[in-house]
Formats: structure tokens, sequence, C-alpha cells
């Protein structure tokens, strides 16, 4: 046997210029963690990546993401980086951005421009924080709604709705850790439907809690648990199915929790 | 008028997901409108007795058909519409109320409710994956049939 057909891994192709693929892994890496953070799907940012590295002219990139690690290695110049993401929020307009970003850069985007427009990507504009959390309120009403609940209780369920939007948000900012911010949210909104029903004129508790908490349910993240291990993505699908059973535990032990004591 | 109340409420669930989301101010409407016929969708299915699992795979199929138009119109990525198109849809009620009535000790019930959770999302994920793969395929098979007829020419 000749030493040709043992040769698996291609001869490293190092034909650029070092500080040009310097500047492209330091695109690729940033578009990775942005789009991580956004809540993007795993097999998107792994595509995004290798193919802004390819329209730079840079093969064998290996990418490997999780929803709390990225590694991204550029084999042929012997560069690799790994960095951890400890905060995830959904914010659909960072992903539209480097969407974007990527087409713009397969249409020739010279790098020092792609370098520029990460930098602006980083500060997205956000909704206003009101109206976020009056949104919050929409979203329970229409839910409470759509089970049938009694027009009588709209008030609280959009108040739960606000308030839980309001304290996973502000709590955040201090806490750091996600399950006590759901967890005071949803004892919060059982307290206070508690309180409507017994001595107020609400009708239907159990409509109303489940109203407001939807909000903060993480169903769309359970679908996307499952939908990420149908792709193939093991381990960011499992990853993902934990955080949500522990968003559910949180809110489920929050409100329940009201529901002893009573 | 039962279903345009449906429609409406769904509309604006999901719309209000997509500011929840941050959702770009241009992609709110279509976003909307992915959950409102998702929903009815599913709603249509469920009062002709159709089981819940199935109703959510067939709203799942037409939100991600909608969803990919208006990607394809709006020059979005798909998950943006995929994401504030399934809020009506997925489990998430459901799963809070399989997790409380663990903390209550009512384990017949938890069970039911996080076995129905699973085939539930089960589903959706599965009519999302279908309609882009069969979307994924269709266009693959138009480029091959355009490069023919290039060739032939």
């Amino acid at each position: 046997m000749s030493f040709e057909e043992l040769e698996t891994v291609d001869k490293p192709d190092d034909s650029l210029d070092e500080a040009f693929v310097r500047k492209v892994f330091f695109v690729c890496l940033n578009s990775g963690k942005i789009l991580l953070e956004s809540g993007a799907e795993t097999y998107r940012i792994e595509d995004t990546m290798i193919r802004i590295a390819g329209n730079y002219g840079i093969d064998n990139v290996q990418v490997f993401v999780t929803t709390t690690v990225i590694i991204l290695s550029m084999n042929d110049y012997a560069l690799s980086q790994t960095i951890r993401i400890d905060e995830r929020a959904n914010n659909l307009e960072k992903v539209v951005n480097i969407n974007d970003l990527s087409r713009r850069i397969s249409k020739g985007l010279p790098i020092r421009d792609a370098i520029n427009s990460i930098e602006n990507i980083h500060e997205t504009k956000m909704f206003p924080f009101w109206l976020v959390v009056f949104t919050g309120g929409v979203v329970a009403i229409m839910f409470l709604l759509l089970f049938n609940g009694a027009p009588v209780d709209i008030p609280v369920a959009a108040a739960g709705g606000m308030a839980g939007v309001l304290i996973t948000e502000s709590i955040q900012r201090y806490t750091k850790i996600k399950f006590f911010n759901e967890f005071f949210a949803a004892f919060f909104i059982a307290v206070i439907s508690v309180l409507y029903v017994e001595f107020g004129p609400g009708a239907e508790l159990e409509t109303i809690i489940i109203a407001a908490v939807m909000p903060l349910v993480p169903g769309v993240l359970i679908t996307n648990a499952i939908r990420e291990m149908i792709r193939g993505h093991l381990m960011a699908g499992t990853m993902k199915g934990a955080e949500a059973s522990l968003t559910a535990i949180a809110i489920g032990a929050g409100v329940g929790l009201v529901f002893m004591a009573v | 008028m039962l279903y345009a109340v449906q429609f409406i409420l769904s509309f604006f669930a999901s719309a209000g997901f997509g500011i929840l989301f941050n959702a770009p101010r241009r992609t709110i409407f279509a976003g909307g409108l992915s959950g409102a016929f998702g929903w009815l969708v599913y709603f249509i299915a469920t009062q002709y007795d159709v089981q819940a699992v199935i109703a959510s795979f067939l709203g799942a199929i037409v939100l991600t058909a909608i969803s990919i138009m208006s990607s394809r119109q709006l020059r979005a990525p798909i998950i943006i519409f995929i994401t504030c198109g399934i809020i009506p849809l997925v489990p998430g009620g459901m799963a809070y109320n399989a997790m409380r009535s663990v903390v209550l000790q009512n384990y017949d019930m938890a069970l039911a409710y996080g076995f129905q959770v699973a085939l539930i999302s089960m589903a959706i994920a599965t009519g999302i994956i279908s309609t882009e793969m069969i979307d994924s395929l269709f266009q693959t098979l138009k480029r091959k049939v355009k490069n023919m007829r290039k060739k032939e020419a």
C-alpha cells in the first residue's frame, strides 16, 4: 500500500496572509457568538460560520456549536479558539442582521467593512422596555381569550403578564440565575390571581394563571430542542431540553407553592 | 365569526411574541400572520375531532409554508417567522401544567401532561422540518431543470 492511499487529512493550504486570516477568524467567531446569544439554531450557526470563512477563501474550517460553547478551528492556519456563552436571549433582530452580513459577504464585502458591521450589530437597538412589558400583558390577554377565559378576568391576566415580564427582566440584572427569576415571577402571578379570585370578581383561577405565565413558559424552547435533535445535534438538543424543563419546573414550583399554601 | 375571533387573537399573540423576542419591525406582521394561520388550521382540525397531535402537525406545516413565503418576500431568515408563528401551537402551558402537577404530587396527571407535551412538540418539530425539507427538495429540482434547459439552449 502506498503512502498516498493512507493519507486522509489534506495538506494544509497556507497561501493566505496570516493577518488577513486572523481578521476573517474574528468575523467568523463573532458572528457565531452573536447568533448563539440571540437564540439561533446551532446547525444554522455552524452553516453561517463555515460559509463566511469559505467566502474569504478559507476551507477546512471546523466548527462545533452547542448551547453554551463555540469551538472554531481553521485547521490550515493552526488557529483555534473556544468561547463560552453564558447569557442567551431571543433577539431576532441580531439574527437578521448577521444573516444580512453573511449575504453581503457572499457578494464580496471587503473584510474591513465586515469587521465594522460586526461592531455595529453588537449595538442593535432593542424595543423600549415599557413596550416589552406592555406586550407581555397583551399576550396574556390574548391567551386568556384563546383558552375561553371569562372577560372579567382580563385585568388580572394583563397585570400578571406584565408583572411576569417585568420581574424576569429586572431581576435578571442582579441575580444572573434564570431559575429564581422565573420562580419569583410565577409566584407573584399566582399570588395576585388567587387574591383576585378570592377577594375580587375573578372567575376561573386556572385559566388566569395559565394565560399570565404564557410569556414565560418554554414552549418554543421545547420545540426547538426537538428540532435540533432531529437534525442530528444531539448535544444542543439535550441541553435545550434540560433548560426548558428547568424553566417549566421553576414556573410550576412558583405556582405550586401558592396552591399548597391556599 | 368564531374563526375570525380565533384568527385575530392568535395573530396578536404571535405578533406580541415578535416584540418580546425583539424581531425587526418589518417582520412582525408576517410573523403574526404565520401564527394566526397555523392556529386556525389547528383550531378547525380540532373542531372536526382530529387529535391534538395531528392537528398540531397540520398547523406546523401551514405555518412553515407561510414562513417560507414571507422569508422570501421580506429577505429575512425563516427562523423569525417560525419562532413567532409556533407560539399559539407550542405546548408551553401544558409543560407548566405537568410541572405543577409534579409539585402538587399529582403524578398521574403529570405523566399524562408530560407525554402530551413530548408528543405535541414532536409533531410540531416534524411538521416544520418536513416542510422545510420538501421546500429545499423542490428548490433543487427547480435549479436542475433550469440548468438542463440552459444546456439545451
